[in-house]
C-alpha cells in the first residue's frame, strides 16, 4: 500500500503544470456564465487537441496518451487545479468509447478522429418523456427499409444539442421481445431532414437541454454501432463511464479553494465568515466527505489499473460526488449573503452585477447543481444498483 | 386552546384565494415577473380593494383592526401563488414602523395612505458588510434643521424599483456596529441625492442597489434607539414570510404528491417506491412543522421581546430547513421535469432559497436563538 508519487510521477506533474501555465492564458475570454457559446467549450479542447492530450483514457492507437492511471489522476487534478475547462464528455468520454470498443474499423476512422479535433460536437440521445430512470422502455422507433432506418419518436433532455453536428441515440428496432432485446445504437447526423430540436430552458434561466424530434428520419446502417438489437450492452458500458466521470472530485476540490476565498472575503460582525464557528464547520464537513470520496475514486483507480473494470461502485462515485458538488453550490448561496438575488442572466456580457464577483450566479449555480441527483442515473436509481449489485438485497 | 380562525379571517381567506385564483395564475406570475415594470399595479390596486392592505392595519388609520393573524392569512395564499407586489414591505414593515414607532403625525400621514393601497414602501436596510446584523451600517444621518440627510449605500432593497417610499437604517450615534446610535428613517423616493440601479432577482422579485448622498429623510421613532424597533418589525416580517414559505411548501407537497401518482417508470407510478414515499412523508411532516412555528411566531410577536425573538429566530430556523429539503426534493422527484423553467415547481424551490436568506438565514437566526438563553 502506497499512495505517494514516485520522482517519475512528480516530474509528470511538473510538466502538466508547465504545460498548463503556459497554454491556458491563450484561452480568448470566455463570456460571462463560461459556458455559453460554442466557443467557450471547444477553446480549450482544441489547444489539448493540438498537444495530443485530450484524451487521455482512450487507447494510444486511436490518440489516447498512454497515460497510466496515476498519470490521468495527476493530469486531471492538475487540470481542475489550474480551473482548465471542462470537456464536455459527450464525444471524448460517451460515444468515443462505445466506438472504439464496439465499432467497426470505417466507424473508428470516421468518427474518432473528428472527436478528438473537435470538428464534430455529439449529443446524447437517451432520454425520452416517458422513458427517464426506465431507460429501456424507450419507444423512439427505427425500421429497416433496405440500407437505412427510418427513425421516428422523440428524444429529450438532450444537453445542447443545439451546437451538435451528431446524437447518437437509442431506438427500438424490434418491439416484440423483451424491452433490452430490442434496442439499437444509431449515429445521426444532425442535419438529416426530419431532425428538429426545441430548446428547454432550465431554472436559472440557461438554454442547456433540449427536445429532438425525429420525424421519417433517414439513418444509413452504416451509422449503426455493432448489431441490431443488441444496443442496450452498448448503453450501459456508456453509462458505467458517465456515472464515474461525474463524481469531479479535483473540480470539487478546487470549488472548496473557492468557498474558503469567498468565506475569508465576506465578513459578519466584522470578522470573516470563516472565522465564525458554524460556516467554518460546514466547510470542514464537506472537506472531510470529499477526501473520503477521493481515496474511494483512487481505491477504484488502482483496481482499474490492474484490469478490472469499474463495476457497480462507479455508483458511489456518482452519488457522493453529486452531493458534494450540491453542497458546495448551497454553501456559496449561505456565504454570499443578500448578494444571491440578483438575477445575473439580466445583465449585459461587460456589465457589472451588483455584489462581489464571487457572488454572480451563486444562486443560479445552485438551482442547476439539483441536476446532477437526476440526470446521469438518478441518485435514487444508483441507490437501487448498489442494494441490488453489491448487496445482493 | 383554540387555533380556529375568526369568520372575518375565514372570508378573507376565501376572497383572496379566490381572487388569486382568478386573476393571480402561475402564467400571470411569469409574465408580470419578467415583463416591466415587474409588478402588475392593478392587483395591488384590487388588493386594496379586498381589504388585504387594511386588515392588519389600526382602524383609527384606516384599517380594519386586525393583526398578524391576518397577515398569516394573507401572506400563506401569496405562497402559493408566487405573488411578487410588495405586501409585506409595504404593509408589515412599512405599517409595522410607523405604528410603533411613528409620531401621531405620521401615522395619520402614512397609515391611511398604506391602508388604501395607495402607496408602495421598501426597506433599505442591507449593506455589503453587515450580512444580517441590522446595526452593522456604514450609511449614516446627520441632523439638517428639523430633518436630516443621509449618505451612505443600500444593498439589494426588495421592491425598491416600484417604491414611492423607502425606510432606511442609518448610523446617527456610535461606531459602525454599536446597538446604540442606529436611527429609522423615511426617505421619498424621488428625494434628491438618490441614485438606484434596478434588476431582477433570482426569485421573480426586482430590488435595487441603492446610494444617497446628503439625501433629506424623517426620522421615525427616536434618534440612536432604532434598533428595538428594527427588530420588532423585522420578527413581524420574518412571521408573514414564514407563512408565505408555507404556503409554498404546501404547492410543492401537493405538486409532487400528484405528479408522483401520474408519472410511470418501470411500469408502475413512481409514487410506488417507498423510498419517494418516505421522501414526501418527510417534505409533508417539514411543512406541517413550519405551519405549526408560524402559528407559534404569529401568536407570540405581541409578547416579550425575548419570547417574541426566540420565536422568530425558531420560525428562521424552521422553516429554513424545511423550504431547502422540501423544495430541492420537489424537484428531484419531478425529475427532468422540475429542472424546467416551464413548471411551476422551481419557481417555488427558488422562491423558498431566497426566503431562508431574507432577514438571515438558518445559521444566523440559530445562533440568535441559541445567545437569547
Ligand atoms: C440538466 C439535464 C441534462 C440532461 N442531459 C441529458 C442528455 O444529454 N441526454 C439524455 O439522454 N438525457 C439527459 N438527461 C436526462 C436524465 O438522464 C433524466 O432526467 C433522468 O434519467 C431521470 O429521468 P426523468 O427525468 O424522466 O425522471 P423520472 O425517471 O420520471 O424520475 C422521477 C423521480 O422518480 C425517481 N425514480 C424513478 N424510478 C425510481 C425507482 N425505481 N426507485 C426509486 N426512485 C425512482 C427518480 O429518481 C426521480 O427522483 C438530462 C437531464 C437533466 C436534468
Amino acid at each position: 500500500m502506497d499512495v505517494t508519487f514516485t520522482p517519475e510521477e512528480e516530474a509528470f506533474r511538473k510538466e502538466v503544470q508547465s504545460f498548463l501555465a503556459e497554454n491556458l492564458p491563450k484561452l480568448g475570454k470566455t463570456s460571462r456564465r463560461e459556458f455559453e457559446t460554442k466557443e467557450d467549450f471547444l477553446g480549450w479542447h482544441r489547444i489539448l487537441a493540438k498537444k495530443g492530450w485530450v484524451a487521455p483514457h482512450w487507447p494510444t492507437q486511436y490518440g489516447g496518451t498512454g497515460w497510466n492511471v496515476t498519470q490521468r489522476y495527476i493530469y486531471n487534478e492538475e487540470s481542475a487545479r489550474a480551473e482548465a475547462p471542462a470537456l464536455l464528455p459527450f464525444g471524448l468520454s460517451m460515444v468515443g468509447p462505445v466506438i472504439f470498443t464496439y465499432g467497426n474499423e470505417e466507424q473508428k476512422k470516421k468518427f474518432l478522429p473528428r472527436i478528438l479535433s473537435g470538428e464534430d460536437w455529439w449529443c446524447q440521445g437517451y432520454s425520452e418523456p416517458g422513458a427517464g430512470s426506465d431507460l429501456a422502455s424507450l419507444k423512439t422507433r427505427a425500421v429497416r427499409e433496405g440500407d437505412h432506418y427510418i427513425v421516428n419518436g422523440q428524444k429529450t433532455w438532450t444537453t445542447l444539442a443545439q451546437y451538435a453536428d451528431w446524437i447518437f441515440c437509442l431506438v427500438r428496432t424490434n418491439p416484440d421481445v423483451k424491452q433490452q432485446e430490442g434496442i439499437t445504437f444509431l449515429l445521426s447526423d444532425m442535419k438529416t431532414p426530419g431532425i428538429t430540436v426545441k430548446p428547454i430552458i432550465v431554472l436559472d434561466g440557461a438554454h442547456e437541454v433540449n427536445e429532438v424530434f425525429f420525424d421519417n428520419v433517414k439513418v444509413p446502417v452504416e451509422n449503426r454501432v455493432g448489431e441490431e438489437n443488441k444496443g442496450w450492452t452498448y448503453a450501459k458500458f456508456l453509462l458505467v463511464n458517465e456515472r464515474s466521470g461525474i463524481a469531479g472530485v479535483a473540480r470539487s476540490k478546487k470549488a472548496i479553494e473557492r468557498l474558503k476565498e469567498i468565506a475569508r472575503a465576506e465578513t459578519t460582525d466584522g470578522k470573516p465568515l470563516i472565522a465564525t464557528d458554524e460556516f467554518s464547520r460546514k466547510i470542514a464537513e464537506t472537506e472531510v466527505e470529499l477526501s473520503a470520496l477521493e481515496y474511494t475514486e483512487l481505491r477504484t483507480l488502482a483496481q482499474e489499473s490492474k484490469g478490472q473494470m469499474a463495476g457497480p461502485e462507479s455508483s458511489i462515485l456518482k452519488i457522493k460526488g453529486t452531493e458534494i458538488q450540491q453542497r458546495l453550490t448551497e454553501l456559496v448561496v449561505e456565504a454570499v449573503g443578500y448578494y444571491a438575488y440578483p438575477y445575473d442572466r439580466f445583465f449585459g456580457e461587460n456589465e457589472y452585477v451588483p455584489g462581489p464577483d464571487y457572488a454572480e450566479a451563486a444562486a443560479g449555480n445552485y438551482f442547476n447543481m439539483r441536476k446532477a441527483s437526476i440526470y446521469g442515473g438518478s441518485n435514487e436509481i444508483q441507490r437501487g444498483i448498489i442494494a441490488k449489485a453489491v448487496l445482493g438485497l | 386552546m383554540d387555533f380556529s380562525f375568526t369568520e372575518e379571517q375565514t372570508l378573507l381567506r376565501n376572497s383572496v384565494q379566490k381572487y388569486l385564483a382568478d386573476n393571480y395564475t402561475f402564467e400571470h406570475f411569469k409574465k408580470i415577473s419578467r415583463t416591466e415594470p415587474g409588478w402588475s399595479q392593478k392587483d395591488w390596486k384590487q388588493f386594496a380593494e379586498l381589504g388585504l392592505m387594511a386588515a392588519p392595519l389600526p382602524e383609527a388609520y384606516g384599517g380594519l383592526g386586525g393583526g398578524p393573524v391576518d397577515v398569516m392569512v394573507v401572506m400563506e395564499e401569496f405562497g402559493k401563488a408566487l405573488v411578487v407586489e410588495p405586501y409585506v414591505s409595504t404593509v408589515v414593515v412599512g405599517g409595522g414602523f410607523f405604528n410603533h414607532g411613528g409620531s401621531d403625525a405620521q401615522k395619520e400621514e402614512w397609515l391611511n395612505k398604506i391602508a388604501a393601497g395607495e402607496t408602495v414602501i421598501a426597506f433599505a436596510f442591507a449593506e455589503p458588510q453587515g450580512r444580517f446584523n441590522f446595526a452593522d451600517l456604514k450609511t449614516t444621518a446627520k441632523k439638517d434643521g428639523s430633518g436630516y440627510t443621509i449618505s451612505g449605500s443600500k444593498a439589494v432593497v426588495l421592491g425598491a424599483p416600484w417604491a414611492d417610499a423607502l425606510i432606511v437604517t442609518a448610523r446617527t450615534a456610535g461606531g459602525q456596529r454599536d446597538a446604540k446610535g442606529v436611527s429609522v428613517f423615511v426617505v421619498d423616493k424621488k428625494a434628491k441625492g438618490i441614485t438606484t440601479r434596478d434588476y431582477p432577482t433570482v426569485d421573480g422579485l426586482h430590488a435595487s442597489e441603492i446610494a444617497f448622498e446628503n439625501t433629506p429623510a424623517t426620522l421615525i421613532g427616536t434618534a440612536d434607539d432604532g434598533l428595538k424597533l428594527i427588530e420588532q418589525v423585522t420578527d413581524e416580517a420574518i412571521a408573514a414570510h414564514a407563512s408565505e414559505a408555507v404556503g409554498a411548501m404546501r404547492v410543492l407537497v401537493n405538486a409532487t404528491v400528484e405528479y408522483s401518482k401520474t408519472r410511470k417508470q418501470f411500469g408502475v407510478p413512481i409514487g410506488k417506491f417507498q423510498v419517494l414515499q418516505h421522501r414526501m412523508v418527510d417534505m409533508f411532516m417539514n411543512t406541517e412543522q413550519s405551519a405549526s412555528i408560524t402559528y407559534m411566531v404569529t401568536l407570540k410577536l405581541g409578547e416579550g421581546e425575548v419570547e417574541r425573538k426566540k420565536a422568530a429566530s425558531a420560525a428562521k430556523v424552521q422553516i429554513g430547513k424545511a423550504g431547502r429539503f422540501v423544495g430541492q426534493q420537489a424537484v428531484q422527484i419531478h425529475g427532468g421535469m422540475g429542472m424546467t423553467d416551464e413548471l411551476n415547481v422551481g419557481h417555488y424551490f427558488k422562491r423558498l432559497t431566497m426566503l431562508d436568506t431574507l432577514y438571515g438565514n438558518v445559521d444566523h437566526h440559530l445562533k440568535r436563538y441559541a445567545e437569547l438563553g
